[in-house]
């Protein structure tokens, strides 16, 4: 019976710990949010929507970082969706079978996860130096260089998924496999590929170390895509080291907005991929 | 449809013009999608090669210069233009260690808590909940690090890490120092938060893919929950396991914004976890745009070549060992 107890306990004990590590995960993000809620909540109003960026010392808004983070994730998302999604298609659609595929698959998923500054430095190199300055578009392809293997991934998740029957279905119509890929096989993968988009928006608009020498910063009003620009992520890095009370009050501020889009954007995500999962 | 089995020249001939221009139309652009989907994939293999080559071509006046000094000293003096980086390889590895250290048995306990324990109403919830801890932005926790978690450290678990280990031989050296609040340990802590979700949804992933028989036998045989877990589902799914942590790994590596609020930034080799420290992607972060001359640059560009190096090692291993499981259970 000794022995019986002993187990009894150990079981009770690793039980224990399992409980304690999932509240401890979830206690984690509770207070994050409740943080970021006590503190940015209080410097939230109409102000921060609809004026620039302050000089220390005096009462100003977030509106230029706000409007170059859109113009930024905006057409990284426009460079980098039709490349990852034909990407996809050619790994799911031409190429299934092919060595070369599963050669792309193995590079892309490592691109996934890759550190995002060293894309930064990449753009850099290959953009900004170059052109001798800083600028918004360098800014743009270093987050769409970060949107196409999320893309190309979930593409062709999504493809593989669609039964074949039904792209033999339109091919037996005579149609051409141009037109099957796009009239029929996308249609079919149409949620989960709008999933994977929104899910690569997500990644993106938080993303900052790729835009530090790029896209860099600006303290002023500038839709000039050859120019320095000024986005939330940037902004929150350099308001928060600063020692000035209210430019700190504005970064928290700025996280506030930052985290709860990327929390709806990424729930949205998920509510999409949902029914396709447990059909 | 007839003319679709015909030959390209007989189609042509017993078609009216205008048909048989659409049909080529249509032919052309069945070449032309694919010509593009095509070029778009091979852009992904340029994307990579590109990156190589660039961080390569970059670092090469700093390699040169330095050779294999630049990974043994860690001297770092922009004024006298010596540069090494042995201090930012050191805490790229001790920050990185100390979150895995932390991360794997939490995220083991939580998918074991998903998989064995939890109410089925209760997984989808807790399991979305978890995941949306990587949905955070990095300089969120960066921000949160420097502002709460930092100062909250100083304050209680630091000084009483100093009074518990001060005196214990061997372990003190691990504690010297003041409690700075901000420094190596800070920064591994955070980045255990980080990693949390990704060992957490892939061993979640690998334990529920054991067999059920395996499980339901060992249960049968009168083995508890945790006897269970240990000796059936972790050695079936231990690969999976492997590939998570190693997946984890490559992310704390390369992690960039929260390390940098919170590393203290100091180009020096410290026994003491509790001092301040810099990684490699903190230490480009934050001197890359005020460097001044082409051997700084190039120094900055050789540290993010070294951490590419190294999360491409670590990814690449992953990823061998992901597609090993999954092979064998598609298989």
């Amino acid at each position: 019976m000794d022995l019986y107890a002993a187990r009894r306990r150990r079981n009770r004990i690793a039980q224990g710990l399992s409980v304690g590590a999932t509240l401890f995960g979830l206690g984690w993000l509770v207070l994050i949010l409740a943080v970021l809620l006590w503190e940015g909540l209080s410097g939230l109003s109409l102000a921060v929507f609809t004026q620039m960026t302050p000089p220390p010392g005096s009462a100003g808004g977030l509106l230029n970082p706000i409007m170059g983070s859109l113009i930024l994730t905006g057409l990284a998302v426009l460079i980098g969706t039709p490349l990852g999604i034909l990407a996809g298609t050619h790994m799911a659609e031409y190429g299934r079978y092919d060595r070369l595929t599963s050669v792309i698959r193995f590079i892309n998923d490592i691109l996934l996860s890759a550190p995002s500054i060293v894309v930064g430095l990449f753009i850099y190199e290959v953009m900004v130096a170059p052109m001798g300055h800083f600028s918004a578009l360098a800014g743009a392809v270093a987050l769409a260089v970060i949107v196409v293997p999320v893309v190309v991934r979930t593409t062709e998740d999504m493809l593989v998924l669609v039964p074949k029957e039904l792209r033999e279905a339109a091919a037996a119509l005579g149609t051409p496999r141009a037109v099957v890929i796009i009239r029929i096989a996308y249609r079919a993968a149409r949620a989960g590929m709008l999933t994977g988009v929104l899910l690569a928006v997500a990644r993106i608009s938080g993303e900052t170390a790729p835009l530090l020498f790029t896209s860099l910063n600006n303290q002023f009003w500038s839709l000039d895509l050859n120019a320095p620009m000024a986005s939330l992520p940037a902004v929150i890095f350099q308001f928060a080291l600063s020692p000035y009370a209210d430019w700190q009050k504005l970064a928290w501020t700025g996280a506030l907005i930052i985290t709860f889009a990327v929390l709806a954007l990424s729930i949205v995500a998920r509510t999409l991929a949902a029914p396709r999962k447990s059909s | 449809m007839i003319e679709m089995v015909l030959p390209a020249g007989a189609a042509v001939a017993l078609e009216s013009p205008s048909r048989s221009r659409r049909l080529s139309r249509l032919r052309t652009g069945d070449a032309l999608f694919r010509a593009l989907a095509r070029a778009a994939a091979l852009a992904v293999l340029a994307v990579l090669a590109g990156v190589i080559l660039a961080l390569v071509a970059g670092a090469l006046p700093a390699l040169t210069t330095f050779r294999l000094d630049f990974l043994t000293s860690q001297r770092w003096n922009p004024v006298t233009e010596q540069f090494g980086a042995l201090a930012p390889i050191y805490g790229t590895l001790v920050t990185s260690l100390i979150a895995m250290v932390i991360a794997v048995p939490v995220g083991l306990l939580i998918a074991m808590f998903l998989t064995e324990l939890c109410p089925l109403w209760l997984r989808r919830p807790i399991g979305i909940a978890v995941e949306l801890l990587a949905g955070i932005p990095s300089i969120i926790y960066g921000i949160w690090g420097l502002f709460v978690f930092a100062p909250f450290l100083q304050r209680t678990l630091q000084p009483a890490l100093i009074q518990l280990f001060g005196h214990v031989p061997g372990l003190n050296a691990l504690f010297a120092g003041p409690p700075y609040g901000i420094g190596m340990l800070t920064a591994g802590l955070i980045l255990a938060v980080m990693v949390l979700p990704f060992v957490t949804s892939i061993s979640r992933d690998v334990f529920e893919a054991v067999p059920p028989v395996l499980k339901e036998a060992a249960y049968g045989l009168g083995c508890t929950t945790w006897e269970v877990v240990r000796n059936v589902v972790v050695p079936y799914a231990r690969v999976g396991i492997i590939g998570g942590i190693m997946l984890g790994l490559g992310r704390a590596l390369g992690e960039t914004m929260a390390v940098t609020f919170v590393i203290g930034n100091a180009h020096r080799i410290s026994g003491s976890i509790l001092a301040p420290g810099t990684t490699i992607s903190a230490t480009i972060a934050n001197e890359f745009t005020e460097a001044v001359g082409d051997l700084y640059t190039s120094s900055l560009i050789a540290l993010g070549l070294i951490l590419f190096v190294i999360t491409f090692i670590v990814l690449a291993v992953a990823r061998y060992l992901l597609l090993r499981l999954e092979r064998r259970i598609g298989g």
